[in-house]
Order: C-alpha cells, then sequence, then structure tokens
C-alpha cells in the first residue's frame, strides 16, 4: 500500500484522478493476497450483507441498459417494467447518428487527447522515475520531497492561473491555445507525481548489478534505461497507461474549461452537452449514450485486470 | 588527493545526469505548479476581468468574500455534504471492505461488483443517477411506492431532499475506498487474530482490538483523502442539480468555476481557490495532528 497524500479527486489536467490510481492498485494487490486470516462471522449472514450491498451497487448498471433497450413511450411508462417490450436496439445507432450529437466524433476526439496523454504520461513518468530512483545526485531527496507535496495542491488552486497561462501561450506563438487540445495532454509530457511516485517503486527493486555490467560493457545511461530498465518495467508501465486511459476518459472540467466548440468535445463533456440541449430528456436515448461511455471502462476493466494481477505478482512488485 | 577528485567528478556526473533525466518533470513544476500557484496567489489581490489585464486591488476580493452570502451559503453546503458523505462513506465502505475479507465462497464476483460502479466516469454516473432520481419515473420512488411509501420524495427538485439524494449518490462509488481498505486488511499479522481468539474475543471484538488499531494507517490514509475530495465535489452537482434547487447543492467549486469562467472574476476565483486550499490545510492539519492518538504503525 502506498500510503502518500494525493489530492485531485475529480479531475485534474492529464493525470488521473489519484483515489482511483491507488485503488486499481491496491485492488491488484488485494486479488493476489491470499494470506490474510480472515474473520469468521456467521456465514450465512455475510452472504445476505453483501448480496444486499452488491445488489444496490449492480441494480442501477442493469437500469440503464434496460431503459436503453426501451422505447421512449415503454421508458416513461407508468408502472415501469425492468424488462423492455420489445427491444429497441436502434437506439444505439439513433444515438450514434443523432445530427444534435456527435457521438462518434466525441469519441475520436476523447481517443486522440487519450493517446498523446498516456504515451506523454508514461514515456516521461518513467524517464524521471529513473533519476529519481538509480541516479543518486545532490538535492534529489529534496527534489522527490517537493514532488510528493505537491500531489497536495488543489486542482482549483492553480485551475485559473493555469488557464490564464495557456491563454499567454498563445498570445505568445501567434495561435491559440485554448479551445484546442494542447492544454488537455500537453501538461502530461511532462511527468505525472503519483505515476512518477509509482515508478520509482517499481525501479528500485530491480537489482544495480544489471545495470552495472551494462555500464561495464560501455552502456550509457540513456541505453540502460531504454534497453534494460524499460523492458524489465512493462507491467508497471502498463498499470500507469491504464490510470493515464481512465482519467482522460473520465475528465469532465479539463474539457469543460478548455473547449468551447461542440466539434471538439470529448465524450464527457457531450454527453453532458446532449442532456443538457434536450429539456423534456428522452431518457433512452440518454441511457444509450451512457452505456457507451461506459462499455469501453469496464472491457478495458476485464481485459486488463488480469494483465494487472499477473504483471504486480510475477514481478513481485506491491503497489 | 586523486580519489576525492575522482569522487567529485563523479558526484557532479550524477548531478549532470540526475538533472537531465529529472528535467521533464522541473519543468513541468516549473510551469504547471509552482508559477501557477504564485500567479494564482497574486490574481487573488487583484481585479482581473479575463479579457484585460490584472490589476492591484490589495484585499478587497477577500474582503467582498467576507461579505459575500453565496459565498457562505456554498461554504456551509460543502461542510454539510463533507459532514454526512465523508464519515458514513468511511463506515460503509470499511464495513464492506471487513465482510468481504471474511472467508467465503464467491469473494471475487463481490469484490468485482462492488468496485464496478467506481469505475463508472462521473458523466455517466450522474447521468444514471438522474433517470434514478426521476420523482415519477425514477426506479428509487417506483422502489418506494411498491413498498407503501405514499409520496416519495422529489429528491434533486425538491429543496430538502436534492442534498440527501447527492449524498446517497455518493455511496454507490464506494468500491474504490472499500478495495484500499481490503489491501489493508489483508496486511493484518494472522498472530494477532490467533491471539485475541485464544483470549476469548469474539468476532466483533476482534474488529475493534486487532483489526482497526492494525489498519489505521489505511484509515488515515482514506481519511485525508476523504476531505480533500468531498471539499472538492463539483462535476456530479454541476450536471445533476446546476446548484439547485434554490442553491441548496450549490458547492464550493462550482462557486470557484462560475466565478471564473461564466462571471469572467478570475481575481475573486483565485481569492475563493486560496480560501478552499488554507481550509484544506487546516482540515489536513487536524487529522495529522489527532493521528498521533489513533494511527498505528507496525514496528513501533
Amino acid at each position: 500500500m502506498s500510503t502518500i497524500p494525493t489530492s485531485k479527486p475529480e479531475t485534474t489536467i492529464g493525470t488521473p484522478p489519484l483515489q482511483e490510481g491507488v485503488a486499481l492498485t491496491a485492488y491488484a494487490a488485494s486479488a493476489k493476497s491470499k494470506r490474510g486470516r480472515r474473520l469468521v462471522f456467521g456465514r450465512p449472514l455475510v452472504h445476505l450483507v453483501l448480496i444486499v450491498i452488491c445488489t444496490g451497487a449492480i441494480v442501477p448498471f442493469l437500469w440503464m441498459l434496460a431503459t436503453s433497450l426501451k422505447t421512449l413511450e415503454d421508458a416513461m411508462a407508468f408502472p415501469p417494467t425492468f424488462i423492455p417490450r420489445p427491444f429497441q436496439w436502434n437506439n444505439y445507432s439513433d444515438v450514434l447518428t443523432n445530427p444534435k450529437a456527435n457521438f462518434l466524433l466525441w469519441t475520436r476526439n476523447t481517443v486522440i487527447i487519450a493517446t498523446l496523454a498516456v504515451i506523454g504520461t508514461t514515456l516521461s513518468s518513467a524517464v524521471v522515475a529513473y533519476g529519481f530512483a538509480k541516479i543518486k545526485f545532490r538535492g534529489r531527496g529534496v527534489m522527490f520531497a517537493i514532488m510528493l507535496a505537491t500531489m497536495m495542491v488543489p486542482f482549483p488552486v492553480t485551475m485559473v492561473s493555469i488557464f490564464s497561462l495557456f491563454k499567454w501561450f498563445g498570445d505568445v506563438t501567434g495561435e491559440p491555445w485554448l479551445g484546442t487540445f494542447k492544454p488537455l495532454w500537453l501538461p502530461a509530457w511532462f511527468g505525472s507525481a503519483f505515476n512518477i511516485f509509482l515508478l520509482r517503486q517499481f525501479f528500485i527493486t530491480i537489482p544495480d548489478e544489471l545495470s552495472e555490467a551494462a555500464r561495464i560493457d560501455g552502456c550509457s545511461e540513456a541505453g540502460i534505461f531504454f534497453r534494460i530498465i524499460l523492458p524489465l518495467a512493462k507491467p508497471a508501465l502498463s498499470v500507469v497507461a491504464l490510470f493515464a486511459f481512465m482519467g482522460i476518459w473520465n475528465d469532465f472540467l479539463g474539457p469543460l474549461i478548455y473547449l468551447q466548440r461542440p466539434e471538439q468535445f470529448t465524450l464527457a463533456l457531450g454527453l453532458q452537452n446532449f442532456q443538457s440541449q434536450h429539456g423534456g430528456t428522452p431518457w433512452h436515448q440518454l441511457m444509450a449514450a451512457s452505456v457507451l461511455v461506459v462499455l469501453p471502462v469496464l472491457i478495458l476493466f476485464f481485459v486488463a485486470q488480469r494483465t494487472f494481477i499477473e504483471g504486480i505478482a510475477t514481478t513481485g512488485m506491491k503497489g | 588527493m586523486p580519489s576525492l577528485s575522482r569522487a567529485r567528478s563523479v558526484e557532479s556526473k550524477n548531478l549532470l545526469k540526475g538533472l537531465a533525466f529529472v528535467s521533464p518533470w522541473i519543468i513541468g513544476f516549473v510551469a504547471f505548479t509552482a508559477v501557477p500557484v504564485a500567479l494564482s496567489l497574486y490574481y487573488s489581490f487583484c481585479d482581473y476581468p479575463m479579457l484585460q489585464k490584472p490589476t492591484f486591488i490589495g484585499l478587497a476580493n477577500y474582503r467582498e468574500l467576507w461579505n459575500d452570502p453565496i459565498f457562505w451559503q456554498v461554504l456551509r453546503n460543502t461542510f454539510i455534504y463533507a459532514a454526512l458523505a465523508l464519515p458514513l462513506g468511511m463506515v460503509i465502505a470499511l464495513g464492506v471492505a471487513i465482510l468481504l475479507n471474511t472467508k467465503i465462497r464467491g469473494q471475487f464476483i463481490y469484490r468485482t461488483i462492488i468496485f464496478l460502479p467506481s469505475l463508472v466516469p462521473a458523466v455517466a454516473s450522474a447521468m444514471l443517477w438522474l433517470w434514478l432520481f426521476n420523482a415519477k419515473l425514477g426506479l428509487i420512488n417506483v422502489a418506494l411506492r411498491a413498498v407503501g411509501v405514499d409520496n416519495p420524495p422529489g429528491w434533486l427538485s425538491d429543496i430538502t431532499w436534492a442534498m440527501p439524494a447527492l449524498v446517497l449518490m455518493s455511496f454507490w462509488g464506494i468500491g474504490n475506498t472499500v478495495i484500499i481498505y481490503l489491501a489493508g486488511l489483508q496486511d493484518v499479522p494472522r498472530e494477532l487474530y490467533e491471539a485475541a481468539e485464544l483470549d476469548g474475543a469474539n468476532s466483533f471484538r476482534q474488529v475493534w482490538h486487532v483489526t482497526l488499531p492494525s489498519i489505521s494507517p489505511v484509515i488515515f490514509f482514506n481519511l485525508v483523502m476523504a476531505i480533500i475530495g468531498t471539499l472538492q465535489v463539483f462535476g456530479t452537482p454541476y450536471i445533476m442539480t446546476g446548484g439547485g434547487p434554490a442553491r441548496s447543492t450549490y458547492f464550493y467549486t462550482m462557486y470557484l468555476y462560475d466565478s471564473a469562467f461564466r462571471d469572467l472574476k478570475m481575481g475573486y476565483a483565485s481569492a475563493l481557490a486560496w480560501v478552499q486550499l488554507l481550509i484544506v490545510l487546516i482540515l489536513t492539519a487536524i487529522a495529522a495532528w489527532t493521528s498521533k492518538h489513533w494511527v498505528h504503525y507496525q514496528g513501533k
């Protein structure tokens, strides 16, 4: 368990919501661990309570799915029923081709921003983490402490000044930065504190003998980093990449601040816009759109869950 | 002294190498943290209508804050939300984690189901809960009517029920806190339970005397995260209620956002931000200070 003070709960620029990152790491760690002694309560009672809680967790999902497959009349019918009749599959295609929304374009925008931010944050965080983990230099400890401290600064504190900074960047470079994707992915290329911390913890566990041997063979520091350390760090890097992706996919405040034209919206902003544009909300379509936004995240989770646990277990790393 | 000068040259070489590797972070720190924090402090003493240059006006923004009824209202709303969502959320999450840590079948399935909601993007869960809280057709009121509540609340459109609705909804995303507790629980040494069992402690006494002290560092971590998180609540209320009805769910960060990007009062928004930072720091400091009395680190 990494017990570090963190902030930025809902959304930040280019970095993942921290608690989610911590939780995913913890999830992988907890799935692996079998050694903890478990308390023994009355088992039927435990099952009962857990089933009630799980019902509360999953019924909203099912209700979303059910509504997304209903006709509008069926969704608005009173009293409501759970099973759609008939199954209205074309809600999904209707949403995707809705002239007032542009979910395909918004997906494309989100993927573009996410790709740039994921590559940026993974690469830069790894480079920085290597410096903190493997090179002994004066001031390293102080810098590392400052870096950890930056995680305490709430995003709203710098929200206004970073916005005006990007406005100024636009004035200096002669083309506007506001209303473009740049503010949403560029900061990711300078490493994010949580990811640097995570990767540093991982790099420290790699024995120095490996890089020493390469150094004697005349390998440069950059060579050691790219040819020895990075390949070994694949599992940890994929964890960072996943956090970064989810951070962008979920981000609402960033796009809300920086993007003005609907053609540039991300999925999260687009979905909110789609809802607020429709006064008498077409719930069936809104739920279909929501399912489309949730689905990739769920798929990714189920696919990556194994990679995580295996990666973390095989390398003996503990988040 | 050749060895000393060689050591020195290795040291300066290492310094250059180290700085080279760490430089992305240094640049990022200066550009996206240090300078913005300093600027934000400066702006908080300025009149800064977004489209013009900031002009220094001293403490005027802070004085305006003090006399601004909306400021006090968003502060009050935010504290009420935090006072409800934070302790309840922590207790529920811990309870669920302890249950999930018992030796039962289907653990993996329970754990996954409880974790799933916290993966849902804030905007999508806002849409979903708008629908669930719908006064007439929402699943919640349908269920309430089914069990005999004739006049269920109007939830998000009702001044007294909008806030409880948001608190209730926050429990849906509790999974990540549960998982962090769970990871902590699995590090509790089993000998402690065995010793407690020999002393004749029942399950509940074991939780109180063994589990809670053992995972107190994790509880502390989650507490600090929750303080910072709930005080910044923004996305879901912004989408679901827009702060209404009658500003009953208008939260601090929403007012900050509105001041900056709707009213274009960047200086005023910066002052709001600094007051927020101060509150976060004070509360975190209080938590850290009291933690001496209840957080036990292993090996101490």
